[in-house]
């Protein structure tokens, strides 16, 4: 279990080791604080751990009583309802119009839009980063370069788009000019593909990081060999760099999976307010004060991350790359 | 031969179009924030001036938009801080083994991943119930007078819940940090330290903390960046006051000119000060390392 993370393996390593050497064991030994073993780890856990209870697991709890509550006009009612499961599933099951599938469906269409475009993309980046920089110092300095972005504000990162995609936009006029169209094209901004554009934009570096930890990884050794055993450039990515690389797309799209099932602001930015999403849903209803509604969304999204994860995470042993 | 080369080509292709994808527009917004007073959200540019920036600073066009401003730096600054502490002495404590480490470290990972949007209804929701459980307890007159709880409004606010809000948000991206850096980090001079009779305190604050400072100018940049441009974890759980990031998702809807470019430029500049600032602390504290252990890496 705690053989997960390297430095605990590295550890477990040290004490498997003990006994063939006297000096490891002196030294497996001496790690143990002198004030006996567990209590200084504890208390430097601690912050970290009430933090996490009070801000993370306590609020899910919370969110998930509140979804069985009542509600009027004005006030929450505490009880144990199943009105807002079955108010958010209303008219699925008569065959009638069904929001919440609908909605479901449109947040779908986009995360697999956005998977489409940014699982490619990143592992080429990563690809060009890790074999075909040289140097270290330039692989550092090009990494930095992709990254600097991503400190940087979302929603300024999107209202940059408006006057590129604009129907007055920059790229409009260009069609414009070239002859290409003969009226702007509105589905550039406010539509499901500038939101999609701006997923790409945002959450590429998602995909980019955790592969080129993969990719960092392979031995290139096993490159060499497959070149060698008569293997084509193509054959080598398929059967060696792809496969070894798995594990770092896995939590690629682990992240951008949650990031785009979950938002709000893109979708209600991008789209002009005119797309549904789940996060939009759960926002709409906190908006109207309809908390338990809100929080019964979210206990169904949440269940359907978890499912998308934990399909995902099948795929490969995500903890054996932390 | 010729495939690798030609794949070299074709990726250097595939990874310069990224790089112009990623700074492209942000760089337009910078062009444009420049927009003489009577130029549009688009090109073509209607002369060159600082008109936007000038409105910005007066304040006219947008409301309020410097106390905002001041509130997203004073989280920010708090966030960066509790961050470095709370990540440093996390990541401490997973170098040796205790009891629910597995469990904390799927917590932090789970912080990561849960939706931005379930994390903040949740904190709103939780300290609802709890202004309603203080109001109802003031009420009865279980609670002591110098509380103050009679007219107890709210215990939601900037450093409350949207200090929570973000931590859960910051602290991972630094705990993740801190894992690679003490993965890297020589047992041997613990050990060493602990040899020649140090108190874990000691080997602390002489042989480790020296030696992973440098490490901790990025965790405080993750956390100060980070709750910067925060805004789906903030979006319920700030209660009244608006962070800047906020603000800006409002005027997005109504902005017809370029002073939303000048404020974005702005808070883009921000964050890229603080990359510089970060960067700069890097080096000196490296430096200063270097010459403190006369020339050991």
């Amino acid at each position: 279990m705690s053989s997960s993370r390297p430095d605990a393996a590295g550890a477990a390593v040290l004490d498997a080791a003990a006994p063939l050497s006297p000096e490891a064991g002196i030294a497996a030994r001496s790690r143990r604080p002198a004030v006996g073993p567990g209590a200084a780890p504890f208390l430097q856990a601690a912050p970290l751990a009430l933090v996490l209870l009070l801000f993370l697991v306590l609020p899910l709890l919370v969110t998930a009583a509140v979804s069985l509550w009542d509600y009027t006009e004005f006030t929450l009612v505490p009880d144990v309802t199943l009105r807002n499961y079955r108010e958010m599933f209303e008219g699925c099951l008569s065959g009638g119009a069904c929001s919440t599938l609908r909605t479901y469906v449109s947040t779908f269409k986009l995360c697999a839009l956005t998977l489409a475009v940014t699982l490619p993309l990143g592992f080429a980046v990563a690809f060009f980063l890790a074999f075909h920089v040289r140097s270290d110092s330039a692989r550092t300095a090009l990494f930095l370069l992709c990254t600097a972005p991503f400190l940087t504000s979302n929603v300024i990162r999107m209202i940059s788009w408006i006057p590129l995609l604009g129907r007055e936009g920059v790229v409009n006029r260009a069609l414009l000019g070239s002859g290409a169209v003969d009226r702007p094209l509105d589905w550039l901004l406010y539509s499901e593909f500038a939101v999609v554009l701006a997923f790409v934009h945002l959450y590429t570096l998602f995909v980019v990081v955790p592969v080129f930890n993969s990719l960092m990884r392979i031995d290139r050794r096993l490159i060499e060999a497959a070149r060698d055993a008569g293997a084509t450039g193509r054959q080598t990515l398929v059967h060696v760099v792809l496969p070894l690389s798995k594990p770092g797309l896995a939590i690629g799209a682990i992240f951008v999976a949650t990031l785009v099932m979950g938002d709000f602001v893109t979708v209600g930015v991008m789209g002009g307010q005119q797309i549904a999403s789940v996060g939009k849903a759960i926002q709409t209803h906190a908006a109207y004060l309809q908390f338990p509604a809100a929080a019964a969304q979210s206990v169904v999204l949440l269940a359907v991350v978890l499912l998308m994860i934990a399909a995902l995470t099948r795929l490969v042993d995500v903890r054996r790359e932390l | 031969m010729t495939g690798a080369a030609a794949s070299r080509w074709w990726l250097g292709a595939v990874f310069a179009a990224f790089v112009a994808f990623l700074y492209g527009p942000t760089l337009t917004i910078l062009v444009l924030s420049f927009q003489g007073p009577e130029g549009g959200l688009t090109f073509p540019m209607n002369g060159l001036s600082l008109h936007w920036y000038a409105r910005l600073f007066e304040g006219a066009g947008v409301v309020d938009i410097w106390s905002a401003f001041g509130r997203s730096l004073r989280l920010g600054l708090a966030v960066m801080v509790l961050t470095t502490v709370v990540a440093l002495l996390g990541g401490y404590a997973f170098r040796r083994r205790f009891r629910g480490e597995a469990a904390l470290f799927q917590l932090v990972v789970a912080s990561l991943i849960v939706p931005s949007i379930a994390v903040s209804l949740g904190i709103a929701l939780q300290f609802r119930i709890l202004d309603d459980a203080v109001r109802a307890l003031a009420e009865v007159g279980r609670l002591p007078a110098w509380l103050g709880a009679e007219d107890h409004t709210t215990a939601m606010g900037l450093f409350t819940s949207g200090l929570g809000a973000h931590l859960t948000w910051t602290l991972p991206f630094g705990i993740l940090i801190m894992f690679a850096v003490f993965n890297r980090f020589p047992t041997e001079v613990e050990e060493a330290a602990r040899d020649l009779g140090a108190s874990p305190w000691g080997v602390f604050r002489h042989a480790v903390l020296p030696l992973v400072a440098p490490s901790l100018v990025g965790v405080a940049l993750f956390g100060f960046t980070l709750s910067w441009d925060e805004i789906a974890r903030s979006s319920q759980a700030m209660g009244e006051a608006n962070t800047l990031p906020l603000e800006l998702q409002g005027l997005t809807t109504t902005a017809t000119t370029p002073e939303i470019y000048a404020l974005g430029t702005l808070t883009t500049g921000v964050s890229a000060a603080v990359i510089a600032a970060a960067f700069a602390a890097h080096a000196a504290a490296r430096r200063s390392r270097r010459r403190a252990h006369g020339g050991a890496p």
